[in-house]
């Protein structure tokens, strides 16, 4: 919708402000559009940065792919990827890359699905 | 060998590769050989080293830093010493070929102009793209940002800078859907810088804004834990805004947003740069609309650090105009302030940019920031003066006002679908044009999943809930705080990751068969081997040229009538990039590119000796010795003076320089009385000018000098030179001359000639 300049009739409230407290104001409002999403941010994930995790693992970049796409079908995204395939590397004494290969080739979710129950 | 090589001076040459020879052409071929073992040799940013009150040749400067070892000054430098005055910020290029083995040659093209940020676009669509790409696949507008040519290009950039003598940053973008694999990836591969900005995402990309702020948080995290600078994506609101001179007051609230949710997610503010864009451009009084905006944006901001850019919302494909805008821009930086001063090129209104305009732009950046050196110690802005001052409280409060509204409506994900953003009225007005998206809509919308209670990364530098056995510290990590001191970190569990142990990180070299540099590279092996010669702007061999033509004639038959001339020129492809009209009836300007497929075999050229030239000193001293004296006229039925005026004058920096003592006749001098005048004042030296060549004038006057100064037995005692615009050497001398001399002929071209020729003769 579109709407007049109303800047002079709506700015009465911060004209009385000094510089420093205009200044100051404006970033505590920053800080206040940006804290709940900094919130969402820190309880969530997403098939990227899982695949991100994976990535610091030392897998590469197609089996992160194939092992964050399966979790995802699994509904296990949120236990973390990484946490799937540590735990399935430590089960099984293989190194975190191997694991996810085997993981990625579809071997091993037995393991996964025992742990944190079958696909949805 | 996986170890860096050591080199003498401290330096790390990158693996496997000899330092760069400036004679010789970056060997892409070898570059790329041995990449899986390549590590980066530093991370981080790299700022310039500031050197106070620096004296270079005979003068001081206030804002400049630490000089280079190689580099390419600005034209004028010979008068001044050669010297070549590095700005003391950052200077950025902008490469989008496509092709990342063309973009290194360009790199270090720029490099030697004063470049030390090399800004890599992205080829179109990648921002969409729900994961990594892998190998070397051609992209179009940018390259295809893959591990492999991320490694290769910083592998190119630790020669060049080896070769410069000063530390080069490396930029790509951190956004998109694939944002924290990309900082990973980034991390890992020592890129030094990234944009990072949801917002952009979420406005321009319409990529679905949860995912973009959850996934922003992880990239920046890593971002962060290897100090690359972050640069955000604000300036895009005045590029797209239909009026770009209202939006300042929501760019100042972007930049905000970006900022703290930044420094909220664990970035150092000083690694936080603000893209920021002076809006306007003339005919609009731009400086005195832009300059009350930067002043706001950096009494707000004083915390960050500036990336100037330079207005492309009004660029049009007629560099000049590009270039002056660009200049007014450079003045706003100096008369504030630029951390990072970035460049954009002139071409770039009409094309992708081309290798020579990357270098133009930097020299813009560089001839503009030096000349205006240290000028704020004379020139100040008038902070009391009531437009200004007024101007700048106005911008601020619009912005709280702005950060009020979006409050009151539900937060910043409510603003989106409200159309907050890119709105072209100045806030509080608004023109109802903004841009608006679904909370429940865009790329990768439904994507994002709650952490579980039993969430677990076992990896360092990840953002957010991370349930990790007792001991342990969420950080970790090669950039982990005192905090970590005694606990074990996150990625012990898994015995590393690639951000603790670089040789974790896999390397994969290319996937597809047909769409890689080794298939790119094998068309133009060719020319490499042979050494042949083909003009190329973007990509090697592409054969692209440009020619401009004034014609006189309306636009649209110049036009038309341009793309004949393009084909009798034996061109292809021919498109006119840019007209002017000079008068609707008298005459357009065009400029025009087409491509030539020809090559041209050096080996094949015969090119003469470059003249020898003296040092002043030398040639004076000989000149004193010896007495030396010419006579000096313009030869024929001809009245032209300035040739020979420009060869002899002390003024123009001709003979009488050194003290050569010049007789000059004038014009339309019969050549029997110049060479009377020779014997009669016993001048060495006799020099005529003939720029007329009707009937071969100027050789029946060049061998008639010669044959009467034979006949008067003079010859052997004489040295005789002619000149003018048609005169060549090879032709004087075939019509008995010592020497001809044609057009860009100088004093000292002439002098070196002469002391040369007279020291030949044993004098």
């Amino acid at each position: 919708m579109a709407r007049e300049d109303t800047y002079l009739q709506v700015r009465g409230h911060l004209a009385r402000l000094t510089d420093e407290q205009l200044e100051a104001r404006f970033w505590e409002l920053a800080q206040q559009v940006v804290d709940p999403m900094v919130e969402l941010a820190r309880t969530h994930t997403s098939p990227s940065i899982e695949r991100s995790v994976l990535m610091r693992m030392g897998v590469d970049s197609p089996t992160c792919m194939a092992v964050v796409g399966e979790c995802e079908k699994r509904g296990l995204l949120g236990h973390g990827c990484g946490h799937v395939v540590w735990y399935y590397a430590q089960q099984t004494g293989q190194a975190a890359p191997e694991a996810a290969r085997k993981l990625a080739a579809g071997e091993g979710w037995d393991v996964v699905e025992a742990k944190w129950g079958g696909a949805r | 060998m996986k170890d860096p090589v050591a080199r003498p001076g401290g330096a790390t040459a990158a693996v496997g590769m000899a330092p760069l020879d400036p004679n010789e052409k970056l060997d892409v071929e070898a570059l790329l050989r041995d990449l899986e073992d390549y590590r980066p040799r530093r991370k981080g940013w790299h700022w310039r080293e500031q050197v106070p009150d620096q004296k270079l040749h005979k003068f001081t400067y206030k804002e400049t830093s630490k000089g280079l070892e190689r580099s390419i000054p600005l034209p004028a430098a010979h008068y001044f010493g050669d010297i070549d005055p590095q700005p003391d910020c950052v200077v950025t290029t902008e490469i989008a070929s496509g092709r990342f083995e063309d973009d290194i040659r360009r790199m270090r093209m720029a490099a030697w102009h004063g470049a030390d940020h090399m800004m890599v676009i992205r080829t179109a669509g990648q921002s969409h793209m729900d994961g990594l790409l892998e190998g070397t696949p051609e992209g179009v507008g940018g390259i295809a940002v893959t591990r492999k040519q991320v490694r290769a290009t910083r592998k190119a950039l630790d020669l060049i800078e080896d070769e410069v003598g000063r530390p080069i940053n490396f930029h790509s973008y951190v956004s998109g859907v694939a944002g924290p694999e990309m900082a990973v990836m980034f991390a890992e591969e020592g890129v030094n810088g990234a944009h990072q900005d949801p917002q952009y995402n979420v406005l321009y990309r319409n990529i679905n804004m949860y995912r973009s702020f959850v996934d922003a948080a992880v990239a920046k995290h890593v971002m962060a834990s290897v100090r690359m600078a972050q640069i955000d994506g604000a300036h895009n609101a005045n590029a797209t805004a239909v009026e770009a001179w209202n939006v300042m007051p929501e760019l100042l609230v972007q930049h905000a947003i970006n900022c703290r949710y930044s420094v909220s997610v664990g970035m150092p503010a000083d690694d936080i740069c603000l893209s920021t864009v002076p809006p306007d451009a003339a005919p609009a009084p731009c400086m005195r609309m832009d300059l009350p905006y930067a002043v706001a944006l950096r009494d707000l901001f004083g915390d960050y650090k500036m990336r100037a850019q330079e207005n492309t919302r009004y660029m049009e494909a007629d560099g000049r105009d590009a270039t002056v805008s660009h200049v007014m821009n450079l003045m706003i930086s100096r008369l504030t302030s630029a951390d990072i001063q970035s460049t954009i090129t002139p071409d770039e209104g009409r094309n992708v940019p081309w290798h020579y305009n990357n270098v133009a732009a930097v020299n813009t950046a560089k001839q503009s920031l030096v000349g205006m050196d240290g000028l704020r110690e004379m020139v100040k802005l008038d902070r009391e003066a009531p437009e200004l001052r007024d101007k700048v409280r106005e911008i601020k409060e619009r912005a709280v006002l702005f950060l009020e509204a979006m409050l009151k409506d539900g937060g910043y994900f409510a603003a989106v679908e409200q159309a907050y953003f890119v709105d072209s009225g100045i806030y509080p007005e608004t023109h109802d044009d903004g841009i608006a998206r679904k909370s429940d809509g865009g790329v990768a919308v439904g994507t994002i999943v709650p952490r579980a209670d039993d969430y677990l990364a076992p990896v360092c530098h990840h953002f957010g809930e991370n349930h990790l056995p007792e001991g342990y510290d969420a950080e970790g990590g090669p950039a982990a705080g005192e905090a970590a001191r005694g606990l074990h970190k996150p990625c012990d569990l898994i015995g590393g990751c690639t951000l603790c142990d670089a040789d974790r990180v896999p390397f994969i070299d290319e996937l597809d068969p047909e769409d890689n540099v080794g298939v790119r590279l094998a068309q133009t092996a060719e020319l490499r081997e042979k050494h042949l010669i083909k003009p190329e702007v973007e990509w090697a061999a592409d054969g692209w040229v440009v020619v401009t033509l004034f014609l006189p004639a309306a636009p649209r038959v110049a036009e038309f009538a341009a793309l004949e001339f393009g084909k009798a020129m034996n061109l292809h492809d021919c498109e006119v990039v840019n007209k002017q009209v000079m008068h609707p009836a008298e005459g357009t300007l065009i400029e025009m590119k087409g491509r030539l497929d020809v090559v041209v075999d050096p080996a094949r050229l015969v090119i003469p000796p470059e003249p020898v030239v003296m040092k002043d000193a030398e040639i004076k001293e000989f000149v004193t010795a010896h007495k030396l004296k010419c006579v000096a006229a313009t030869v024929g039925e001809d009245e032209h003076s300035v040739g020979m005026r420009e060869i002899i004058d002390i003024k123009h920096g001709g003979l009488e320089k050194w003290g050569f003592s010049c007789e000059y006749l004038g014009t339309s001098v019969p050549v029997e009385k110049v060479l009377d005048a020779a014997i009669e004042h016993a001048a060495q030296i006799v020099l005529i000018s003939t720029i007329i060549t009707h009937g071969d004038m100027h050789r029946n006057n060049m061998e008639k000098l010669a044959d009467l100064a034979v006949e008067k037995g003079v010859r052997d005692k004489l040295i005789l030179i002619s000149g003018g615009t048609q005169v060549t050497d090879e032709l004087a001398r075939g019509w008995g001359m010592d020497a001809g001399f044609g057009r860009g002929t100088k004093g000292i071209n002439v002098a070196s000639f002469v002391v040369e020729t007279l020291r030949e003769r044993g004098v």
